[in-house]
């Protein structure tokens, strides 16, 4: 991707010519132009209409009081009423972040660690290399809600697997039941899935490091922990970015394995749970909940402007 | 690449060190742990409810039988729920790689002012966590007027027509900006000539660009496939009538039905997996690719 990066420097002159640029929209036709403002507007509007003029919504609403059933005429604007009661009084909300950053730590490091390792050791020349990525990728495809379904199987009290492996079926676990352990045995469930992705994601980066350098430290006698650690993982910048925002917006999003379990109740409390709740559950209280969804979009805005500093300045640089 | 190989290969099999033998040790292990669950869920889907209630789900099977399946598939209605998730995500499918490739086009073969910010919108706007999107969506469905042909409620709520929308408003993000880096590397020579030749922008961007991108919308649309059919959230929450879930977000519904015969929910979670199973070993390559291109640019 690297190398490729270099051609469109020459294409898309983005630094000296702007006069160029001017003559070259002058150019076109009176269709062309027609063409491409159609063909660039009406993405744009749908991605607009759909996705942004909703996240500005849920801004709006979240200084409301309203059912989200009436009509607009019932709303009532309450200031940041929603606010002061999500962090003082509503009982859900600490919990749900706590459960969410535990997510976010948990994810970062386990199958973070655990998918870099993967991928320094499958970067080589190896025999089955194939086949065991093949079979690390695997649970990447599935739905979180199934990867909840599956590990049910697991988890559950009554002859499950993991009571059965540990010796416990007289004495049961119940790890998704108690409220103490099930965030930690769902979080087991999730890492399971993200492994396959940040292996990916770092087999990519190892990929992309110029073998040259690694060669340097070796001449220099640097050992392979040394190289690794002193040159390839920091070349790796932009992947470490990228792992850390898909990371975090995973954190964000988990939803899907919670509900499927237990509706998110019990210990395994979200910010998204809270936020869906007022929709499909019994809350209804749609200013609360969207004072959680911009809860969501401020955490979040933080690491997407991250995201895009990382890489659009490459762009902006040349 | 193959061909320089050829040679040092005998070489390197000769040494077979303790260390290759230990890391082989280490990634068979790793690949068994990590298939374990799926095995496990295969499994005890082969067997019987009256075999696993007396003897338990850790025991050796007396028998196997693929009667879960079919169960799973007649009392889960599962043909039906199959059949909705298809006419919600080949039409959303298709219109995302055509919508996102326009832009992609359009942002990358043509230079505007706004150029990079339109690119960075689309690009945000698919990191962001649904649930910021979810609320004020649900109610502007209610207000979108739709012929009752398309939908029975009137409006976008309750309607698998919804569901595409916000399926392509939403990937188009990550398709857009994929397919604009790939458009990037094609040399800017050739839609220069094709200009210079007379050709519209309709056809540069038709018959000269789409066909050279054919391997990044392959990758694209693997991935989007998988992800289409997995959505859990936006179908759970815009359509109410249970009968026109998807099969994914379906699946709940099955848990009801299957309550504490978790063979069966074994059973039924595997057919669900099915299709994304097969994208998954059919077209690996493609799926792979198109998550290392979106992801390792830059």
């Amino acid at each position: 991707m690297t190398a490729v990066q270099e051609k469109p420097k020459a294409v898309a002159p983005s630094g000296p010519p702007p006069r160029r640029r001017g003559k070259r929209a002058t150019a076109l036709a009176g269709t062309d132009k027609l063409v491409l403002a159609l063909m660039l507007g009406i993405p744009t509007i749908v991605h607009l209409l759909f996705v942004w003029i909703p996240t500005l919504g849920s801004v709006a609403l979240s200084f409301s009081e309203w059912n989200g059933i009436g009509g607009f005429e019932d709303i009532e604007w309450i200031g940041v009423g929603n606010y002061v009661e999500i962090f003082t009084e509503y009982p859900r909300f600490w919990p749900a972040v706590q459960h969410n950053l535990i997510w976010l730590v948990f994810l970062l490091v386990v199958p973070t660690s655990a998918g870099l390792l993967l991928a320094v050791l499958l970067d080589r020349e190896l025999r089955f290399s194939r086949i065991y990525q093949s079979a690390l990728y695997l649970p990447m495809v599935l739905s979180l809600a199934l990867v909840g379904f599956i590990w049910q199987l697991i988890y559950t009290p009554d002859g499950g697997l993991l009571n059965s492996l540990l010796g416990l079926s007289a004495n049961p676990v119940d790890w998704i039941g108690d409220s103490d352990i099930n965030l930690y045995a769902v979080l087991v469930a999730a890492a399971w899935r993200h492994t396959g992705y940040i292996m990916l994601l770092y087999l990519a980066g190892l990929k992309s490091v110029d073998p040259a350098l690694k060669e340097a430290a070796a001449l220099d006698g640097a050992s392979s922990a040394q190289t690794f650690f002193r040159v390839t993982f920091p070349v790796m910048k932009p992947v470490n970015i990228v792992v850390l925002v898909v990371t975090v917006i995973e954190a964000l999003r988990a939803f899907d394995i919670v509900y499927v379990i237990n509706k998110g109740r019990n210990g395994l409390e979200l910010l998204s749970v809270l936020v869906t709740d007022n929709i499909i559950g019994e809350a209804s209280r749609i200013g609360r909940g969207s004072a959680v969804a911009v809860v969501l979009l401020t955490i979040s805005l933080g690491f997407i402007i991250t995201y895009l500093y990382q890489v659009f300045s490459k762009e902006n640089r040349t | 690449m193959t061909a320089t190989l050829e040679r040092p290969a005998p070489a390197r099999k000769r040494t077979v060190t303790p260390a290759r033998i230990a890391l082989h040790v280490f990634l068979v292990l790793t690949c068994l742990m990590t298939l374990a669950p799926l095995l496990w869920a295969v499994y005890a889907s082969l067997r019987t409810y009256e075999d696993t209630s007396v003897n338990g789900y850790f025991s050796i099977a007396k028998s196997l039988t693929f009667e879960n399946f079919a169960k799973a598939w007649e009392i889960g209605d599962l043909p039906h729920f199959y059949w909705n998730t298809l006419l919600i995500t080949i039409p959303a499918l298709v219109v995302t790689l055509l919508l996102s490739s326009m832009v992609a086009f359009g942002v990358s073969r043509f230079s505007f002012k706004f150029n990079i910010a339109l690119l960075m919108l689309f690009t945000a706007g698919n990191l962001l966590p649904q649930q910021v999107i979810v609320t004020p969506l649900w109610r502007l469905y209610r207000l979108i007027v739709v012929p009752e042909w398309v939908s029975e409620s009137g409006s976008l709520i309750d309607s698998q027509l919804g569901v595409i929308l916000i399926h392509i408003a939403f990937q188009m993000g990550f398709c857009t900006f994929v397919l604009s880096n790939y458009m990037k590397t094609i040399p800017y020579e050739l839609t220069e000539a094709a200009r210079v030749d007379g050709a519209s922008v309709f056809r540069q961007y038709w018959q000269l660009t789409l066909p050279l991108c054919r391997p990044v919308l392959a990758a694209l649309a693997t991935l989007e496939f998988t992800w289409i059919y997995n959505d859990f959230l936006w179908a759970l929450v815009l359509i109410q009538d249970g009968d026109k879930m998807p099969v994914t977000s379906a699946l709940q519904n099955l848990k009801g039905t299957f309550f504490t015969d978790n063979n069966l929910i074994a059973a039924g979670s595997l057919l669900v997996a099915l299709p994304t199973l097969v994208v998954f070993f059919v077209l690996q390559r493609q799926f792979v690719g198109g998550l290392t291109l979106g992801s390792t640019k830059g």
